[in-house]
Formats: structure tokens, sequence, C-alpha cells
């Protein structure tokens, strides 16, 4: 079944044409890398898929929502980690979480199962605004699950991580994809994200292409 | 701007250069009627002839306004939506600001020879101060960027709110008017009586003629905005072709 | 939302310790330059109060908005698939308590720098409540209307000052019936004061999801 479908998709921000005509189609579990140079179109395609930036003109279809009619239906059911943490400075880690679940419409148990996945268990009482850079990755990963999303979109999720978040954040990945969450990543960590991925596709001057890599038989079964 | 859109302006002009030339016609003759032509006032002199300037500013800021808010109504109601209708709440905001600066103005240089001061504290100056601030505040918003859905989405809501506090502001400032009425300025003096035929055709044709000037240069700065627009747009699609039909690498595949 | 951005003002205390002081320098201020000895200031106390007042709510709303700015956070609330209304009601319930903190502590300075007796309580209370509401509503929509742009700071000033001219001159109004134990002819007022605020309270509630999305 297809949870994200673009069709010719124009998207203009400001008077740059990010997206000049991309098309998309992306099945249920997949773990899809979007790879391509920097200023190619990646985070406006994600934030295209999330709503948050309108069409100019083709069609998008996420989770069943046309976005061309309603930009806002779906956005309780994904969740998107850009370059910004989404976090309040002066709430704490768990705040910050429960306020994200909460809004979703998920329970604080989930914000709470959340921070213990992160290891963010020691420091749930430390406020935003006194964690470090890499903490904060881990916050802003830790409030994506806790909406319990049926589909993730990462833009660059590995940026900022050390060796050891990298490892927890992949293995989550799997984990959620096997629980049939979607996940699109996009990233410049090639090596790394074609080793959880199912699928590639190269995303280049706002349009979307195949990718070289494809996965081997098993994985993409996961 | 490139020739062919200088040359659309031209079309879209000349079916009526007849609007704008009446207007100018009128505005003239209200100019020779109401200076030269028109007898003094018998209390007021000649200061009284700001009149035929006053009034109708007036009663165009106030249509402007309501322009203003019905086509930002027109352009919030799905079924209407149309970018025209932002430009003509634009273009209309702009003009009824300047009538209002133009009624203030004209006001003032009226009150100083008739009642001895600039300014009085009265209702219907202080809301049309009150006015002019809450339209340059929607003239400013209106310069913010952004897209032109944005910007007609944001500016037709703040136009409708602007609009909405106007009978608030004007009913709030002539109770708190009538309570303070000590040592008013007001008197017969002030009680303007216009029963002299040219008077009255003066009067009429100043508002008709500034009419048509309201009417013609808000649909010229229709167009400019409208022009504007087609010119970005069309920027923006060659940005858009040129985009997408010079890939950088190889085997353009659909994916 | 609202215990949220109440929560994020015990924490940072911006309003608490910024914005108050300079509501009761503002008032302190005012004696300077009107002679503090002669009987016009207590004449004059409920206008300077609410210019005061409003001059704080207008840092107060923008520090509601700056909550939103850090860290993409207004990108998070639209993501956040939060109804438009309700983030609105949220916002605006937050900026109210923390403006009726800021009035209550302006209002005792006032009572004690300008020397006044207090009288006709329950309507200084009702009518600084309706009032507060009318400021914050309009306050929010104007916030959001202009978030957008880098011209921010100046320009909900700007908007909101005329568009809250009827408010500062009804509550001014009723504070003045009221202290000087006219109560009755405060209710108009008062009345004026509620039915803005109740209109403004509906703009926003309509209005503030579709401004998100695209102002």
């Amino acid at each position: 079944m297809a949870i994200v479908t673009v069709r010719s998709a124009v998207c203009v921000l400001g008077q740059f044409p990010a997206l000049a005509g991309a098309d998309l189609t992306v099945d249920a579990g997949e773990i899809l890398l979007l790879a391509g140079p920097n200023g190619a179109g990646k985070t406006t395609l994600l934030r295209l898929l999330a709503g948050l930036v309108p069409l100019r003109s083709g069609s998008a279809s996420v989770l069943g929502v046309d976005l061309t009619v309603d930009c806002r239906a779906h956005r309780r059911r994904l969740s998107l980690i850009g370059h910004e943490t989404f976090c309040y400075d002066d709430l704490t880690v768990i705040e910050n979480l429960r306020f994200a679940a909460r809004a979703a419409g998920a329970r604080d148990e989930a914000a709470n199962f959340a921070a213990t996945r992160f290891g963010l268990g020691a420091i749930a009482d430390v406020r935003h605004a006194r964690l470090s850079a890499g903490q904060r990755r881990r916050l802003a990963l830790a409030a994506a699950l806790a909406r319990e999303p049926e589909l993730l979109l990462l833009d660059e999720p590995h940026a900022g991580l050390d060796a050891q978040g990298r490892d927890l954040l992949d293995s989550i990945l799997v984990a959620a994809s096997a629980d049939g969450v979607t996940v699109l990543v996009a990233s410049h960590e090639l090596d790394r994200a074609r080793s959880l991925a199912t699928r590639e596709v190269i995303v280049e001057q706002g349009v979307v292409r195949a990718g070289q890599f494809v996965a081997p038989a098993g994985r993409a079964a996961l | 701007m490139s020739k062919q859109a200088s040359g659309r302006a031209q079309t879209v002009n000349a079916g009526r250069p007849w609007l704008g030339l009446t207007a100018f016609a009128g505005v003239s003759a209200t100019f020779v009627m109401g200076l030269v032509v028109a007898p003094k006032d018998e209390q007021q002199r000649d200061a009284y002839r700001l009149l035929y300037m006053h009034v109708p500013a007036a009663w165009l800021a106030y249509l402007a306004f309501t322009v203003t808010a019905i086509a930002s109504a027109l352009y919030l109601v799905p079924r209407t939506r149309h970018l025209r209708w932002d430009y003509l709440a634009g273009a209309s905001g702009e003009l009824g600001v300047m009538f209002t600066a133009l009624m203030l103005a004209g006001g003032s240089l009226w009150g100083k020879p008739v009642w001895g001061q600039w300014w009085a504290w009265e209702a219907r100056l202080t809301t049309t101060a009150i006015l002019l601030f809450l339209y340059l505040g929607y003239l400013a918003l209106r310069r913010i960027g952004g897209s032109p859905q944005q910007r007609a989405t944001r500016s037709a809501i703040a136009g409708l709110i602007a609009f909405i506090d106007v009978p608030i502001v004007h009913f709030s400032v002539s109770w708190w008017a009538t309570l303070h009425q000590e040592g008013s300025v007001f008197n017969d003096k002030m009680q303007l009586h216009i029963r002299d035929g040219v008077m009255q055709f003066t009067l009429l044709l100043a508002v008709a003629s500034f009419t048509l000037l309201y009417v013609w240069m808000c649909m010229r700065r229709m167009e400019l905005l409208a022009l504007d627009e087609g010119l970005a747009e069309r920027e923006l699609q060659l940005a858009i072709d040129e985009r997408s039909n010079r890939p950088a690498t190889t085997n353009p595949v659909t994916v | 939302m609202c215990a949220k951005d109440l929560r994020i003002e015990l924490r940072a205390r911006v309003v608490m310790a910024q914005v108050l002081p300079f509501g009761v320098l503002v008032l302190i201020l005012f004696a300077f330059t009107l002679d503090p000895n002669s009987a016009i200031l207590p004449r004059i106390a409920p206008g300077l109060f609410w210019i005061t007042v409003l001059l704080s709510s207008i840092l107060a709303v923008g520090r509601s908005i700056a909550v939103e700015a850090e860290h993409g956070a207004r990108d998070a609330l639209r993501l956040s698939g939060m109804d438009g209304g309700a983030i609105f009601l949220g916002k605006v319930a937050a900026v109210v308590v923390q403006l009726l903190a800021l009035e209550l502590v302006l209002i005792v300075a006032t009572f004690m720098l300008y020397s006044i007796d207090v009288r006709g309580l329950e309507v200084l209370v009702i009518a600084a409540i309706s009032a507060t509401i009318g400021i914050a509503s309009t306050g929010t929509v104007y916030g959001v209307l202009a978030s957008g742009a880098k011209v921010r700071e100046t320009l909900v000033p700007l908007l909101v000052l005329p568009i809250c001219a009827p408010v500062l001159l009804g509550a001014t109004k009723a504070f003045e019936s009221a202290l000087a134990g006219r109560s009755g002819e405060a209710w108009p007022w008062v009345q004026l004061l509620g039915a803005f605020g109740a209109l403004y309270l509906t703009v926003g509630f309509i209005a503030y999801g579709t401004l998100m999305e695209e102002a």
C-alpha cells in the first residue's frame, strides 16, 4: 500500500523553486533513503510531505490524505525531525517529551518510553537550554517517537550524534520499521544509511531519480 | 518590465481613458468652482471652501475601507477566492489611508481659522486619527513579504479585524467625547448651511469627481499590482523550467 | 498549551523579571513629568495605569510570540496536529494570567505611589479582567499575523495600539467612575470592554489556525 504518492510536485520557497516536478511513491514499512547534494530539495520534499510547504502545482497524498485539499489532517500521524529541535528551552526533557506526545494525542507513557529508549532517563529533569548539542539531538528524536507516528520523516538524523547515538538511532529505526512505521531518511551518511535502508532515491535539482542502491534480498522483507 | 507586459498594460488601459480624463476634468472643475466661482460663506468666509475637499475625502475614506473589507471577505470565501480581491483590498486600503490623511490635514487647516486651534478632541476627528493608524498598520502588514497567497490571506483577515474595530472605536470615542463637553469649541459658527445653489452644485461636483478619481486610481493600482505579480510569476516559471530541464547527472529515471 | 506557556514563564521569569519593573518604572517616570505634589496624579491615575498596562502588555505579547520562535517551535506547533483554535485559547489564557498578575502589582503600586483610596473594587476587578481578555486576544492574533516578519518587534505595537484604543478608553473610564464612587457610571464601559473581549476572542479562535498555516 502506498503511504506517500507525489506526482510532478512543484514547491517554491520565496522565489526559489526548491522542487521542480518531483515524483515519489513510498510503500508502507519501507525505510527510504533520500540521497543528493545540498540544495537539491530533500528538506523541502520532507516538509511538503508534512504539509508545511504548500504545493504550487502537481499532487501529493500522504497517509491517504490529499495535501491539495487538506495539509493538516495527517499531521497527528507523522513526525518530522528537521535541523531544529522543536523544543522549548525552559522546559525539561520529560516536559518537552510529554508536550510533544500529548499534542499528537499519545499518552504520557509514550513519552516516558521514548526517554528510556534514547537513554535520556538520567537527564529527564534537565532543562533543554542546559543540554549539550548531542543530547538535544537525542531529545528531538525521542520527541518524534513519543508521538507514536505511522510515518517518520527524518532530515539528517545522524548529524550531531556520536557513534553510540547513531547505532542506537539505527536500531530504533529498524525496530520501528518492523512495527509497520514507514521511514524516510534524508542523509549524507550514505554508507550508514544504506545499511539501514530498503531503497534509495536521489534528489537532484528539485526532482527525484532512482538510486543505485538496492537492498539485498531479505533486508527489504524485514 | 518586459515588452509584453507593458503592451498588456496599454491595451488594458486603452479601453477606458475617458474614466481618468473625466475624473481629472471633474477635479479641475471642482477647484475652479470651489475656489473662484462659489461665493464666500457669511460666517466662515473663505475657510469653508476646504469643505469641497473635506466632504469627498471623508466619504471616500469610509468607502475605501468598506471596499477593502468586502474584498477581504470575498478573498476568504473559498468559492470566490481570487488574487484580484487581494489587489482590490490593497489598492483601496492605500487610497483610504490617503483620503483619511487628506481629511485630517484639511480638518485641522479648517479648524485653525474657525475653531481657533489646529486640533480639537472631538469625536469624529479623534475617530479619524485612530482610523488612520489602524490602516497604516494594515498597509505595513501587507508589505512584510511571503508568497502572494500568504500575503492575501494574512491581509484579508487583518482587513476584517480592522474593519470591525471601526464602529467600536467610533462608538467609544463619541461616548467619551460627550462626557467631556466642558468649554467646547463647538458654536454656531460651525453650523454651515449650504443653501446657495452654486455651493450645492460645487459640493455635488466635488463628491462626484473625487469618487471617479478614486475608482480610476483604484483600477490603475490593481493593474499595477497584477502586472507586478505577473512579472514575478513569469520569472518563477522560468526558474522552475530551468531547474527541471537541466539535470546535472546521467540517466533520468522516473521513480 | 496554557500550562506549557505558564511553566516556561515560571522558569524563565522574563515577564515578571523584566516587564514588571518596566511597568513600575513607567509609573514613576509619569510622576516626574507631572508635578507629583499637585492633585493631578490621583485624578489621572486610571489613565496612567492603563497606558502602562498597555505598553507592558505589548512586551508580554512579544514574549509569548518569542517563545514559539525558539528552535522552530512554530513549525512544531503546526506539526503537532493540535487545533488552531485550541492553541489560540491556550496562548490567550497564558497571556491573560501573566497580565493579571502584572496588573495586580501595578495597581498596588499606582495606589501607593499616587495615594489613591480604593473604592468600587468589584468594578475594578471585572473591568480589568474584561480589558485584559481584549488586549490578550488582539495581541495574540496580531502576534501570529506578524510572526513571520523580520520587523515583528516594531510592527506589533503599530497594530495592537490603535485597535486597543477602545479598551484603553473604556478601562480608564470604568476605573475613574469606580474610584470616584460612581460605580453605576462604570457599567456601560465594562459592558463595552466585555463585548470587545468576546468579539476578538471569537475572531481569534476562528482565524488562528488559518493564520498559523498561511501567514
